[in-house]
């Protein structure tokens, strides 16, 4: 029996690795061996037309320093050597990968390549100019923040047993009603406060249509996303148009942390944000110990992975998906908030732009695990940052093309890292009490 | 579960035989079968938006508040703003009684009789592509939400096949068209290759190419060869007066050759689904994906011709606008069609005719709230309001049978249209 089933490559056989969800990723040898071809691909392109085309004697210098670091000399990188070292070092990485005869450990070379891929091309970018290293990855943690949020949600709600694809929506709503709040009152925690139930009302639409009504989960996400969309650009018409006051709200305010923000690089990054990228971090560790630490973690995950086991102990099935999408819809109505006032203030027109798909993107990556999704969450906001960083630069690539970079950079995580995945048991699957 | 007990107390006077007619016609007005909650949830969205007139009507809300003097004029109020409302929504997108009489009295003006007509087939010919599109989709299984960059995709290989070669008319516009359809077909493969060989699911990968494809329409646009030579905003040139769709009757009636179009290929999806092997294959892989296998239908394979055709469908929808009436590409267009594809998809039940008519209904509301604009002021977003409330019910039809205190169909009242990322 067990003989001829793998001999159906295409069946989703329950594959022993992956028998829970979050369990080890399993990941196949070929797609190893596709790994290593691309690294081998990349290698190349840095090699050539980022290393051999540059005229020598070029440099890049990356600034190290930001305000409240102790000093640190700038890094000066003569651009053909350093990108001819790194693609060598990427082309080396390629080859271990396509020679290993296991899987494990895989992608951790993986994503050494694609760092020694991203050095490359930001030094190929600062060619005879100055890049202002520190400030592109304190800008990659502000924009990886609404999709750390986006993913925490996404992971409430599946961990449950329900897709949340309203989290662009949650998104839209939050900024906007966070912007007007926080406008209006000047009072950035109400606006915050406003933000999340603004996604708490979304959540609670998700869940009273799907859950009470048993309405498909992913079109009446769908469908929120559109209304939000469309109420959120009626508003900002209406409203903000004749009232500009209401939509120039003050921002958190950056707190930077005693001692660790004098630590060189990662100070300014990491320990002088704001508070809303703080409580993304507080939150991924709070997520995480509640599902897989205590008693109401158990509950939920259970209700997620087998609806009907969970009833049968006593647990009720309805009522745990209910405040789970609400508190998801919180959560992202949070990571709405840090778009406007958790950055740059102001709300403007579909401004989530995709984020809150990016982040469900980042939440398949991570197998529903707060921590796994964080790396990809950082790729996502590093390439949204790199983007605007490069447009400063006046670099001579066109923008639009430049724009496409961080979906088309989802489109390659979700299908070619991903591989197999096995979502909770019961995610997206209705309960209905017998 | 069995449907004998509706039936029981009325056919007690025949022994084995069935009920009378018209007892099971009337059982079947009362049950929540999709035919019943369809025309539920467009009638009650139809109420809401009533509603919705006579709140934010500040003559109404002012009759009301002297209800206690003039009771009649507030209820004739309340109702006659809503019937105008409506009024002007059909006389805009169908027929005006007032013109008409006028143009029998005075034997001239008939186009301004038709143009009402012909406008709404004009905004239902991309609705309908697109949604057959999405429908056909739903059928098996995939979940397209690309439509909007499958538009893009078919409308830029569509425009430079009309401006960039010179052609007589009768073989420049099929190349039109079907360049429309193997643009579209590209970018709907690639979400169905990447779903079957690599299990990437589509929502997120078709909603991330809508942005790459908007991208991709802005790099287009910001040069030679589609730029519009002496421009630096981001316009096309013109498509050649040979790869525009051919009027139906007469230049002043903008309704076209597209129209017919949308019409055959929403015949030809439903003879697909209905009668060939390929389409038979799509609908099992749709309703049961296992079974579909079992049988030896290969999944990807089915996955793969799905999504190419819905975008075939999607393309043609951005070509048929294109060649039909805009004749140029500019930033952001395509709009919201793909997302109102999806509602007419909805809508339609994912049956090909029926998207047909949920298409002339959103085009109605589309056509008819712009006239109720000029006519009453109501601003157009009402109709969107309408548009949007109809598919909040037709997607949970559990709450219009609470509603309307349906009886249950017995078949189960959960239906779901997608699958979870794992499908």
């Amino acid at each position: 029996m067990t003989v001829a089933a793998s001999n159906l490559p295409a069946a989703p056989s329950p594959d022993p690795q992956a028998a829970t969800s979050g369990g080890r990723r399993y990941v196949s040898l070929r797609r190893v061996r596709g790994l290593g071809v691309s690294l081998v691909l990349l290698a190349v392109v840095m090699a050539l037309p980022f290393g051999w085309n540059v005229p020598s004697g070029l440099t890049a210098t990356f600034t190290m320093t930001a305000p409240p670091s102790v000093t640190v000399p700038d890094l000066v990188q003569p651009v053909r050597p350093v990108s001819i070292g790194l693609a060598v070092a990427c082309a080396l990485l390629g080859i271990a990968l396509l020679a290993r005869r296991r899987a494990r450990g895989s992608y951790l070379i993986f994503s050494l390549g694609t760092v020694l891929f991203l050095w490359s091309f930001l030094v190929w970018v600062g060619r005879g100019t100055q890049l202002n290293f520190v400030s592109l990855l304190a800008e990659t943690v502000i924009y990886s923040t609404p999709i750390i949020y986006g993913s925490l949600s996404g992971i409430l709600c599946e961990r449950a047993g329900v897709i949340n694809i309203a989290i662009e929506g949650q998104f839209l709503a939050g900024a906007f009603l966070a912007s007007m709040v926080a406008s209006a009152s000047g009072n950035v925690w109400l606006g915050a406060l406003c933000g999340a139930a603004a996604g708490a009302a979304f959540g609670w639409l998700l869940a009273f249509l799907a859950l009470r009504y048993g309405a498909d989960q992913i079109i009446v996400g769908i469908l929120i996303d559109a209304f939000a969309l469309g109420l959120t650009n009626f508003l900002l018409q209406e409203i903000f148009t004749n009232h500009p006051g209401l939509n120039s709200p003050p921002v958190f305010p950056s707190l930077a942390i005693p001692l660790l923000s004098k630590i060189p690089l990662l100070g300014p990054v990491l320990f002088d944000q704001n508070a809303i990228v703080y409580g993304a971090a507080v939150l991924l560790v709070v997520v995480h110990l509640a599902l897989f630490r205590t008693r109401w973690g158990l509950r939920v995950r259970a209700v997620g992975e087998h609806p009907k086991a969970a009833s049968t102990v006593g647990i009720h099935v309805a009522s745990v998906r209910y405040r789970n999408v609400v508190l998801g819809g919180v959560v992202a109505g949070l990571g709405g908030a840090a778009f406007t006032i958790g950055s740059y203030g102001q709300f403007t027109s579909n401004m989530a732009a995709g984020l809150g798909f990016v982040a469900l993107a980042a939440m398949i990556f991570g197998r529903w695990r707060p921590f796994g999704g964080l790396g990809a969450a950082l790729l996502f906001g590093f390439s949204i940052s790199l983007v605007s960083f490069i447009g400063v630069l006046g670099v001579d690539i066109p923008s639009p093309l430049l724009a496409m970079a961080p979906y088309l950079i989802t489109i390659a995580v979700v299908a070619g890292l991903v591989g197999r995945v096995r979502p909770p048991g019961a995610d997206g699957v209705p309960y209905e009490r017998e | 579960m069995t449907t004998e007990p509706l039936a029981a107390p009325a056919g007690g006077g025949t022994a084995a035989g069935a009920p009378p007619l018209h007892r099971r016609l009337l059982g079947r007005l009362v049950e929540a079968n999709p035919a019943v909650v369809t025309v539920l949830s467009v009638f009650t969205a139809l109420v809401f938006g009533g509603v919705l007139i006579d709140v934010t009507s500040t003559t109404v809300l002012h009759a009301w508040s002297a209800i206690g003097s003039h009771p009649g004029t507030a209820l004739s109020l309340t109702v006659t703003t809503v019937t105008d409302a409506y009024g002007a929504i059909l006389s805009g997108s169908i027929l005006s009684p007032s013109v008409l009489g006028h143009a029998i009295s005075s034997g001239s003006g008939w186009t301004q009789v038709f143009n009402p007509i012909s406008e709404t087939c004009v905004a239902a010919t991309p609705l309908i592509l697109a949604g057959v599109g999405v429908a056909i989709g739903f059928r098996t299984g995939v979940f397209n939400i690309g439509a909007q960059g499958q538009v893009i995709a078919g409308s830029i290989v569509a425009l430079y096949v009309g401006f960039a070669v010179h052609l007589p008319i009768w073989i420049h516009l099929p190349l039109v068209v079907l360049g429309g359809a193997a643009g579209g077909a590209a970018a709907g493969l690639i979400p169905g290759i990447l779903k079957a060989r690599t299990g990437a699911h589509e929502v997120i990968v078709t909603i991330m190419l809508n942005y790459v494809f908007l991208n991709l329409l802005n790099y287009v646009l910001g040069g030679p060869p589609f730029q519009l030579p002496g421009q630096t905003n981001e316009i096309s040139q013109k498509m050649l007066p040979t790869a525009r769709m051919p009027h139906l009757f007469g230049s002043t009636l903008r309704v076209n050759l597209g129209f017919v179009i949308a019409i055959a290929m929403a015949a030809l999806g439903s003879w697909f689904m209905n009668r060939t092997t390929l389409g038979f294959s799509f609908k099992v892989t749709g309703a049961n994906p296992d079974a579909a296998r079992t049988a030896g239908m290969s999944h990807a394979k089915v996955t793969i011709v799905a999504f190419a055709i819905s975008g075939m469908l999607a393309g043609m929808a951005g070509m048929a606008t294109l060649s039909g009436t805009n004749f140029f590409l500019s930033s952001g267009y395509g709009g919201t069609l793909g997302f109102n594809a999806i509602t007419v998809a909805l809508l339609g039940r994912n049956k090909p005719w029926g998207v047909v008519w949920a298409s002339l209904l959103f085009a109605m509301l589309d056509v008819g709230g712009a006239a109720m604009q000029v006519r009453t002021g109501i601003t157009l977003d009402l109709t969107s309001v309408i548009q949007a409330t109809i598919i909040f019910f037709i997607a949970t039809p559990m709450l219009v049978r609470e509603i309307y205190r349906l009886r249950s169909t017995g078949q189960g009242a959960l239906q779901l249209f997608t699958k979870g990322w794992s499908g």
